[in-house]
């Protein structure tokens, strides 16, 4: 290109000689660049769209939004939101979606309320389990006062952390509807609020209550053979049982390894300012609820064989005593080592009226 | 009626934040909340390429589908907009959206979320009076006949919003415009010509 030319010095000199050389000087430089910016108007329109395209800044690939898809960051990722942590494209919360509203939704319901069909219909098929033989009207000491405060207060907090958490999955099918907006927002508010509050204190009373139990809940040779009998349900005679029966050790192992690990994965969502990632919390609320559902199911298990389905179970947890012939139908092997601690409905009364001092020691050791 | 739609041009959007910036101003965003983000993939390398993203106003929405208070809704014009009130903050929408796009006010203990807060296509939200729909989802734009002003502000018209229809023809005309290779999208055999992606210049 001769825009070269351009940068020649144009001067203004002095002698009248060198003025007109300036001013010659200044048009041939003036024509030169009309001239070569016509050329070059030219030669763009003239330009090859290929070549362009060769040269210029490449397109994005199909490769760079299958990058995106996957959710993958690289080291040159960069988000102008303040302090985020997040990809793209959020991959997994579509495997979340599923796995919360066509896996755990459904299956949590019918888990629950299957388990309480199958209660009532026990119930009303094979009835309450009585005592085959009379009250002795001797009690022996079960419970203490501090272990029954725990198990009510353990309990209490279960149920209300059921029902919020049910009402966290289900509640919008059924009370927005029903009750209308307003009153829907402060009751889901108030489910979430007690959820998330009440958590952590149901979190730390049940490991103080595990712990307490742990002894009492060992496993035993006799617990097997009390499986195999499905607890007395087959044959006459009830299996033989220690302290804490077959079924009372499964539902005590079930809370200390999905108990703890629902208090765990609650832990994870109910704190979120520890920066857990998105994705951990996606897992810990699956986990979370598939734990809870599940254990929510067996409460109702739970509850029913220790209120209306077993005749004299619940004043064990309630007055703290138990009558003899229920200890030895029920828990025979603990009957044989306290036996001689029993004491009539008249001592009893007389020790609850008295001084309020409780045997310590009634439990094997 | 319309079906509203946002749309980022990865090869015309240059990071310059203005969307972001736009729709603070637009908005009166709290404090911490960033409603659109500009995300840059493989920054400083030849394949570096930009993209604006907040609320995509999905046709099925996940928040939608996983909120326990069932807090959001769909307008006419197809925006999803969520209502503050119902909002308990239990972060769910976050966990299922594929765009980040929930954001939460964390000013309580232990990180407590506050109410959702997300991208309402600039079409405020529900509420009894205006003051208190600007105070609590921002500027309601569509009320004025006007489009979000991120995309009204972009410099280079990377980002796009209206009417999906709209979008989608302005779209195929840059596809067709650049005759890239495999109509800038994908190289899917099966795009048909409704397709937001079809490369007119080389599949006939």
């Amino acid at each position: 290109m001769n825009l070269l030319t351009a940068q020649a010095p144009v001067r203004v000199p002095s002698s009248g000689k060198g003025l007109a050389l300036g001013i010659w000087r200044l048009v041939m430089v003036a024509l030169v660049v009309m001239l070569s910016l016509g050329f070059t108007q030219v030669a763009v329109a003239q330009a090859d769209p290929d070549l362009e395209m060769s040269t210029a800044a490449p397109g994005i690939t199909a490769d760079q939004w299958r990058q995106v898809r996957s959710g993958e960051v690289g080291p040159n990722f960069r988000d102008s939101r303040h302090e985020s942590t997040y990809n793209l494209i959020n991959a997994s919360g579509e495997t979340w979606r599923i796995l919360r509203n066509r896996w755990v939704s459904p299956f949590g319901l019918i888990a629950i309320v299957g388990m309480a069909a199958v209660i009532t219909l026990f119930y009303f098929v094979v009835g309450r389990k009585h005592l085959d033989e009379p009250r002795t009207g001797r009690k022996l000491f079960r419970w203490s006062l501090l272990m029954r405060s725990l198990h009510w207060t353990v309990a209490t907090l279960f149920i209300t952390l059921a029902l919020t958490g049910l009402n966290l999955l289900y509640g919008k099918f059924v009370f927005r509807s029903l009750f209308g907006d307003a009153f829907w927002a402060w009751m889901i508010s108030a489910s979430k609020v007690l959820h998330n509050y009440l958590g952590p204190i149901f979190g730390i009373l049940l490991i103080v209550l595990l712990l307490s139990l742990l002894k009492d809940n060992i496993p035993k040779k006799h617990d097997w053979v009390w499986f195999k009998k499905a607890g007395g349900l087959t044959g006459k005679h009830h299996p033989d049982a220690g302290f804490a029966n077959g079924g009372e050790k499964a539902w005590y192992w079930l809370l200390a390894t999905a108990g703890i690990v629902v208090i765990a994965s609650g832990f994870v969502l109910d704190f979120p300012n520890f920066n857990q990632s998105r994705d951990t919390m996606q897992w810990a609320n699956i986990i979370h609820a598939v734990g809870a559902l599940g254990l929510t199911a067996v409460a109702l298990g739970h509850i029913y064989i220790g209120t209306v389905g077993t005749e004299g179970s619940l004043e064990a947890m309630t007055t703290g005593y138990v009558d003899e012939t229920w200890a030895k139908e029920h828990h025979n092997l603990w009957y044989e080592e306290v036996k001689g601690q029993a004491i009539s409905e008249e001592e009893l009364a007389a020790r609850k009226s008295g001084d309020h001092s409780e045997p310590s020691a009634s439990r094997p050791s | 009626m319309a079906q509203m739609k946002f749309m980022c041009d990865a090869e015309r959007c240059i990071e310059c934040n203005g969307c972001v910036t736009a729709c603070k101003n637009a908005n009166d965003v709290e404090w911490g909340i960033q409603r659109r983000r500009v995300v840059t993939l493989n920054d400083g390398e030849a394949s570096e390429m930009s993209i604006s993203v907040a609320c995509m106003h999905c046709d099925d929405a996940p928040c939608m589908a996983v909120c326990p208070t069932d807090c959001f809704y769909k307008t006419d014009d197809g925006i999803v907009l969520h209502d503050k009130d119902l909002c308990i903050g239990c972060g769910y929408c976050l966990y299922a959206c594929p765009f980040g796009a929930p954001q939460f006010p964390q000013q309580n203990a232990f990180g407590e979320r506050g109410k959702m807060d997300k991208c309402t296509f600039c079409a405020g939200g529900p509420a009894d009076s205006k003051e208190e729909e600007y105070q609590k989802y921002g500027s309601n734009r569509i009320a004025e006949g006007k489009l979000p002003l991120c995309a009204e502000m972009c410099s280079t018209k990377a980002l796009l919003a209206g009417d999906a229809q709209d979008v989608a023809d302005i779209f195929r005309q840059r596809v067709v415009h650049r005759g890239h290779p495999d109509g800038a999208w994908s190289n899917n055999p099966q795009a048909s010509a409704d397709n937001l992606a079809y490369d007119a210049t080389r599949k006939g």
